[in-house]
């Protein structure tokens, strides 16, 4: 076959490749083989997924509900101070909602981000310390929160 | 050396005097080549051709391939939409060459002709199908049962054989899964055409090896992937309701849980 009755001849000068030495081709990322290692035999995925639809539900409640609560209702966001908080954590009902709160949308995001990882990184590696800085970050952030919800002092000075 | 008649037969006719209402139409046909012989890029290359805008998009090809540019490379092996060899990405969408009239196209416009995504391209449209097969045998998708083989077929209750009618409608052209996101851009993902064929065997009621399929879909790769975009039930060239098909799975597994 010559190339100049084809429709991709070299754009300038001699073509790098021919017939014994052909171009490399673009292979998808992570193609399936017949290595390809079988299943882990666990439900983690399920739960995965039956968590992100139940907290979600749940969420929508809660986070409509602060965010009526903290910048619609009864002055909005200007009456938001140390002692409106301290005032509304003194009540278990508003400790359990915001705790609830922190923890669900904490999971679910994390949850959500690790199926972006998962979907978009392409190399193990990446792959690996992403969600690993994702899984630091999501238990550092829910396990200061839980503390400050259950050791606030409104006395403190 | 062709007879004139011959010849006129394979040029497209010409507008003659006195038959203005012919049906022909010029259209362009922007197919994207690839070639690694020649070079490691793929282009676009346009083709214009006389054509009855009532064909098929295959018969352009056709058109092309044999009066034009013979290296023009594509598969095909019934052309009546059963053998599902000719899927490709036409006018942005997954669909067969072979289903798709001209006319429904706008050919106005060209119309652009590219290799299915998320699998290797070999050649202009042929693709590298062995990742998609081989997530098909991953499902295991054959009869699996237990005990004697009876000496008769085994017999079905036209209920029992209307649950999974819809995936047995499944032609393997690859339509679904290379329009599905996730496939793109994780091959590890099993991909609908497999979960199709999984489904065709899970809700047979002669089937059973349903427990074991499912247990391959219940994994990362399997159906929690799957984000109901519904790509594939609008590339299915069957009419297949795929994203159903799918959902199907995910809430027999939940079920068989709880």
């Amino acid at each position: 076959m010559s190339t100049e009755t084809s429709a991709i001849g070299a754009v300038e000068g001699v073509s790098l490749y021919d017939v014994d030495n052909p171009a490399p081709v673009i292979e998808p990322p992570r193609k399936r083989t017949g290595k390809t290692p079988k299943g882990s035999r666990t439900n983690f995925e399920m739960y995965a997924w039956l968590f992100m639809r139940l907290s979600g539900i749940v969420l929508v409640v809660l986070v409509i509900g602060h965010l009526l609560i903290q910048l619609v209702l009864d002055g909005g966001v200007s009456k938001i101070g140390f002692a409106f908080v301290a005032g509304r954590w003194a009540s278990p009902f508003w400790q359990v909602w915001d705790l609830a709160m922190l923890w669900l949308a904490m999971l679910h995001g994390a949850n959500g981000l690790r199926t972006v990882i998962n979907d978009y990184a392409e190399r193990d590696n990446t792959r690996f310390w992403l969600k690993m800085l994702l899984y630091t970050a999501t238990v550092f952030t829910v396990l200061l929160g839980t503390l400050v919800i259950f050791t606030f002092d409104p006395n403190i000075r | 050396m062709a007879t004139p008649t011959l010849d006129k037969a394979d040029k497209a006719p010409e507008p003659e005097a006195g038959f203005a209402d012919s049906p022909y139409i010029t259209a362009t046909f922007r197919i994207r080549r690839f070639n690694p012989e020649v070079s490691d890029e793929a282009q676009w290359q346009d083709f214009q051709i006389e054509i009855d805008p009532k064909e098929r998009v295959l018969d352009a090809l056709h058109k092309i391939k044999w009066n034009q540019d013979g290296t023009l490379t594509f598969r095909r092996s019934c052309a009546h939409g059963i053998c599902g060899s000719d899927a490709m990405r036409i006018n942005g969408k997954n669909r067969l060459a072979c289903k798709t009239l001209i006319k429904d196209l706008s050919p106005e416009k060209p119309i652009t002709i590219e290799a299915i995504k998320g699998l290797t391209v070999l050649k202009d449209l042929v693709v590298d199908m062995d990742p998609f097969f081989q997530a098909y045998r991953d499902v295991m998708p054959f009869l699996i049962t237990k005990g004697n083989e009876p000496t008769r077929e085994r017999l079905q209750s036209p209920e029992d054989r209307e649950r999974f009618d819809d995936t047995t409608k499944c032609i393997l052209c690859a339509a679904c899964t290379s329009s599905c996101p996730v496939f793109w851009n994780d091959g590890q993902y099993f991909g609908p055409a497999a979960i199709v064929n999984a489904h065709r065997f899970i809700f047979d009621s002669r089937d059973e090896g349903g427990e074991q399929r499912l247990e391959i879909l219940n994994d990362r790769d399997g159906v929690w992937r799957c984000r109901t975009t519904f790509n594939c039930t609008d590339a299915c060239p069957r009419g297949i309701e795929v994203t159903k098909a799918i959902q199907e799975v995910k809430r027999a597994l939940i079920t068989r849980r709880f």
